[in-house]
């Protein structure tokens, strides 16, 4: 009835509305709905909480900063005597200064708003009109519009000379409700998404039907910064299992250990690419993507990139690089040295053939399918990360007749290339490719490890689908049902938080 | 040395994101680290600029092969630029009306404004519809039944797009209640929801890992490509 | 013949879809749109919302892709005006700002003169830093936007009053044409706080695919391309659209644009399943040929 994510959404939506907001006068009447859920309860408690029928205030209470987070939650804890247990418990928070000051900034706008609204509609009533005509402006005659821009003006004016205490601003808000358990007397609640290093003061109020109780107050407690976020636990034993199989298996590459690849028709096209252009006389266009450096795909298109020259230096080919970001730039100009230096032909290098055209994503195409008309490449090679320009450039690319390789991890752009491209290396296969090109034992061992990881999630995606099958054929109202849905969440949100 | 440094700049700025996430007192290391990549990019829109004069420049010099190109590039770029940064056309900003280059570079009626309304926007978007003249040649040139995955493909792409215009309904709008699953705009939904989801998951999450490997790689000093050419 | 066909010059295709797409939208080709449950509970999470609450619009996109989300932002701008929502406008696209504004110009100042700058929307501009800004604003907005796009101090701006993060805005609506987009408002927004911030999307049909593993409890609301945005245009206009009525019943076309525009998609679409058919033809006759010989 109250599962955790329908609290959280109501705590939400009572925190946009402060609980005594509710009496300043003009709000919208939706604002009033939403207001009446729980805050207004809090409102109208003096006068239907009869002293007899209320429930006993809670004691013991206290509040405490979260061992092992950001600084973002606090532990309330608190006890209700046996026998006296209430209904639910409301929890409730004392405002800072600054969320005072916001609040008082929202209810002087809305109660402008309202005084706006009222002025104008007292200005269209006299000319026996309504307020539907403010959305037909084309409707409202120059003088009129003149006249209701007049009245707006003054009428915020009025509400804007008002002292701040003729805002009824709540000092406390809404942050959750707790059930409370007849048999259960002692109480645990964390009041998360908190502002590290505030003081925060809570209270507690026991309710039973209509009648609240006395409110009791926790001392005050101020969040700390601790050195480790506990909740980041799950998520970091699984990179360290992750990582270290990716680890593990660099070593048992280094031991000589043979560790065996397939084959990638991508990435032998390539050397194929490049010979063909060398006995055509003519460039090899390479484009690492449309991204910046910080991209995973445009690094992994510069690995590409590394072999494609170091064949190109040794064939004596041109292979040109245009680029849509400057540090792609200067990493490929480095890039296509060391290769042209690891093939013995530093002299053959051209920096010039490495440039920058634009940030632009359509500049930087029209550019490109521009130079490949003109020019005429013999072999389009496209790797890194790439978007609606991906089909442009791999048509006109096909329509001038070059052997086209494309690489990329973007799924959407994956059609686009599959049908015009000769070669297509998807997703996980351009992340491969250093370590294919490279052949080297560290990079084939990094590839072994990367499978281990596909292991993981395949083993915890099969033991939440059966987990959350089986949960699901038990029924949630029986005690297997529940429990295995309990496992399920824990599951969800907590290991894989 | 040479690439060293690089590759020690790279390792801890890596591993100060990977702290960062797990220790909150990192938290502001990391966050660091990602401006100082943003100042970096913002300092490289110099050097591209830089770069961009001077190869369009010397091949306007040398009156090189398509030349033309090149000092129209150059002539837009510098006219571009002049007009954003002098605020050409546009008015002082309301709070500072006594400064006549406190207003937005880009107000409507501004130059850079027009440059941006009757140039730029028409250009790109010319370019973004030539997709579909792209896709209908790809579409007749490739899609090919020449096997059955492929014909599994085509029949998709043949109820996706009927089913997402008017003309599934127009088609299938017949078939009675009881098959209503079958109506195109509903088996359009249950592809998208049901066979999409599950592919766009599996892809997401080999991608997810891949690149969480080629990170590990470069955190670890395997692969140095990016430093230029192969293995360090 | 079919030598003709097997090596038919592409402009030939160029042609016809020229003509399938300039032909409807010179006849005016429209059809009935049936809204499908996406774009219902776009409608929904917007429409449920009550008047006056907080609605960022976050405009990702630039002119190249306006054609196909131009209509959807329209339709956020109208859905939120007509229920009387706070906008917050905001992009991480550097042009998202001359997209904002037209909107607001088209919509806001056009028909609902009534609503003042400051107090009903607002325009933060453009910010850099891709999904860090997301971030940011999730645990400090004035931090991440300490002015609007004129340099009015957030301080100043009557609306701004009170929004501490993101968490102080009921919903977030984003147009999205790529990166940073959708997914990054999903992946840094809404996925760290499930409970608080929700979010609704419209975004180009090559990404749609892509944003159906956040569906429903991520992203409870998705436009996908021009069909979305038409499905969600007839259910705004549906409810709505007696507000932007001029007097003799006239209705401003960009109310209509999204519908409009599905008329050459369907012939577009027709097109290209008639290609696909084609092509196949071609293949087949050419491998009997093949074999024959």
């Amino acid at each position: 009835m109250n599962s955790p994510e329908r609290l959280g959404r109501r705590a939400a939506a009572c925190r946009l509305i402060p609980i005594v907001s509710v009496l300043v006068p003009g709000l919208a009447p939706g604002l009033l709905l939403v207001a009446l859920t729980l805050p207004l309860l809090a409102l109208t408690r003096p006068l239907l909480a009869a002293p007899s029928d209320a429930p006993p205030a809670v004691t013991g209470i206290t509040a405490a900063d979260r061992w092992g987070d950001g600084g973002t939650a606090v532990v309330l804890e608190w006890t209700v005597a046996a026998g006296a247990v209430p209904e639910f418990f409301m929890i409730e928070r004392a405002m800072s200064e600054a969320e005072v000051a916001g609040d008082l900034a929202t209810a002087r706008l809305e109660r402008r708003r309202a005084a706006q609204r009222t002025a104008m509609q007292a200005v269209l009533a006299d000319r026996g009109l309504d307020d539907s005509i403010l959305a037909r402006p084309m409707a409202i005659e120059p003088g009129l519009a003149s006249r209701l821009r007049s009245v707006r003006a003054e009428a915020a004016a009025g509400i804007d000379a008002l002292p701040d205490d003729a805002f009824d601003v709540a000092r406390w808000m809404f942050v959750d409700r707790v059930e409370a358990d007849a048999a259960q007397t002692e109480y645990r609640f964390v009041v998360d998404r908190l502002v590290r290093g505030e003081s925060y003061r809570f209270r507690v109020i026991p309710w039973t039907g209509t009648a609240a109780g006395t409110p009791a107050e926790a001392a005050p407690v101020t969040t700390t910064l601790e050195p480790v976020d506990i909740s980041r636990l799950w998520f970091f034993g699984i990179a360290l299992v992750f990582c270290g199989a990716v680890v593990a298996f660099i070593l048992i590459a280094r031991s000589g250990r043979p560790l065996r690849v397939r084959r990638i028709a991508g990435l032998e096209a390539i050397d194929e690419a490049v010979g063909r252009a060398t006995e055509m006389g003519r460039s090899v266009l390479f484009v690492p993507g449309i991204q910046d450096m910080n991209e995973m795909q445009t690094i992994a298109g510069i690995t590409v990139l590394s072999r494609v020259a170091k064949t190109a230096a040794e064939y004596d080919a041109r292979v040109e690089v245009p680029t849509a970001r400057s540090l792609v730039m200067t990493t490929a100009r480095e890039t296509v040295q060391a290769a042209f230096l690891a093939a013995g032909r530093p002299d053959a290098y051209n920096e010039d053939l490495i440039y920058y055209v634009t940030d632009e994503q359509f500049g930087y195409v029209a550019y490109l399918s521009g130079m490949m008309v003109r020019e005429k490449p013999a072999a389009c090679i496209y790797m890194g990360m790439f978007y609606a320009e991906s089909l442009i450039l791999a048509e006109t690319g096909n329509s001038i007749g070059a052997i086209q390789v494309a690489g990329t991890a973007q799924p959407a752009q994956l059609p686009f290339f599959v049908a015009a491209c000769d070669y297509t290396l998807i997703g996980e296969e351009f992340f491969a490719a250093s370590a294919y090109l490279s052949g080297s034992a560290e990079e084939l061992g990094s590839l072994k490890g990367q499978d281990v990881g596909k292991i993981i999630v395949a083993v915890v995606l099969v033991i939440g689908v059966v987990l959350a099958t089986a949960g699901a054929m038990a029924g949630a109202d029986s005690d297997l049902g529940r429990t295995l849905a309990a496992w399920v969440g824990f599951l969800r949100d907590t290991v894989l938080a | 040395m040479q690439r060293t440094v690089p590759l020690l700049i790279a390792i801890v700025c890596g591993f100060t994101m990977i702290v960062s996430f797990f220790i909150p007192a990192a938290q502001r290391s990391g966050d660091d680290v990602a401006e100082i990549f943003n100042i970096l990019a913002a300092v490289a829109f110099v050097l591209g600029g830089g770069n961009l004069l001077k190869i369009h420049l010397k091949k306007v010099s040398d009156q090189a092969a398509g030349w033309g190109y090149s000092l129209i590039t150059v002539t837009a770029f510098l006219l571009t630029l002049c007009v954003g940064l002098f605020k050409i056309g546009a008015n002082p900003a309301d709070r500072y009306p006594g400064h006549a280059w406190s207003g937005e570079y880009s107000e409507t009626g501004s130059a850079f404004w027009w440059i941006y309304e009757f140039v730029f926007k028409p250009i790109t978007a010319t370019m973004f519809a030539m997709l579909a003249f792209y896709v209908a040649s790809a579409a007749f040139r490739a899609f090919r039944a020449k096997n059955t995955e492929a014909v599994l493909l085509l029949g998709t792409a043949f109820i996706i797009l009927l089913g997402r215009t008017y003309a599934g309904v127009i088609l299938t709008d017949w078939l009675p209640d009881s098959l209503s699953g079958l109506r195109f705009e509903n088996l359009t939904m249950t592809i998208m929801n049901v066979f999409n989801t599950a592919g766009s998951r599996a892809i997401m999450i080999g991608i997810a890992l891949g690149t969480a490997s080629v990170s590990l790689k470069i955190l670890l000093g395997v692969d140095r490509s990016y430093l230029g050419g192969g293995r360090g | 013949m079919y030598e003709f066909f097997r090596d038919l010059d592409r402009r030939w295709i160029f042609l016809l879809m020229f003509l399938a797409v300039s032909v409807p939208i010179l006849a005016q080709l429209q059809f009935p749109e049936k809204p499908t449950g996406l774009a219902e509970s776009t409608f929904r999470e917007i429409d449920d919302l009550p008047p006056g609450s907080r609605v960022l619009l976050a405009f990702d996109y630039d002119p190249a892709s306006e054609g196909e989300l131009g209509p959807m932002a329209t339709s956020f701008v109208l859905h939120c005006a007509a229920k009387g929502h706070r906008m917050y406008f905001l992009a991480l696209w550097p042009v998202g700002t001359r997209m904002i504004e037209q909107k607001i110009d088209s919509v806001l100042r056009a028909d609902f003169p009534h609503l003042v700058y400051g107090q009903d929307y607002v325009n933060l501009g453009f910010k850099t830093g891709n999904e860090g800004v997301i971030k940011l604003i999730v645990s400090d907005f004035p931090r991440a936007f300490p002015a609007d796009i004129q340099g009015t101090p957030v301080s100043d701006i009557p609306m701004m009053q009170g929004i501490r993060n993101l968490l102080d805005l009921d919903l977030i609506a984003n147009v999205s044409a790529g990166y940073p987009g959708t997914k990054e408002w999903i992946q840094y927004a809404v996925t760290p706080n499930p409970s608080d911030i929700r979010i609704v999307a419209g975004c180009t049909g090559v990404q749609a695919p892509l944003m159906y593993p956040y569906i429903p409890s991520q992203l409870p609301g998705l436009l996908a391309a021009i069909k979305g945005a038409a499905e969600y245009e007839k259910l705004v206009m549906d409810r709505y659209g007696h507000l932007v009525h001029a007097e003799d019943g006239r209705v401003s076309g960009i109310y209509a644009e999204g519908r409009r525009r599905m008329g050459p998609q369907l012939i577009a679409h027709v097109l290209m399943v008639i290609l696909i058919i084609a092509g196949n033809v071609i293949y087949f006759v050419g491998r009997r040929r093949e074999a024959r010989s």
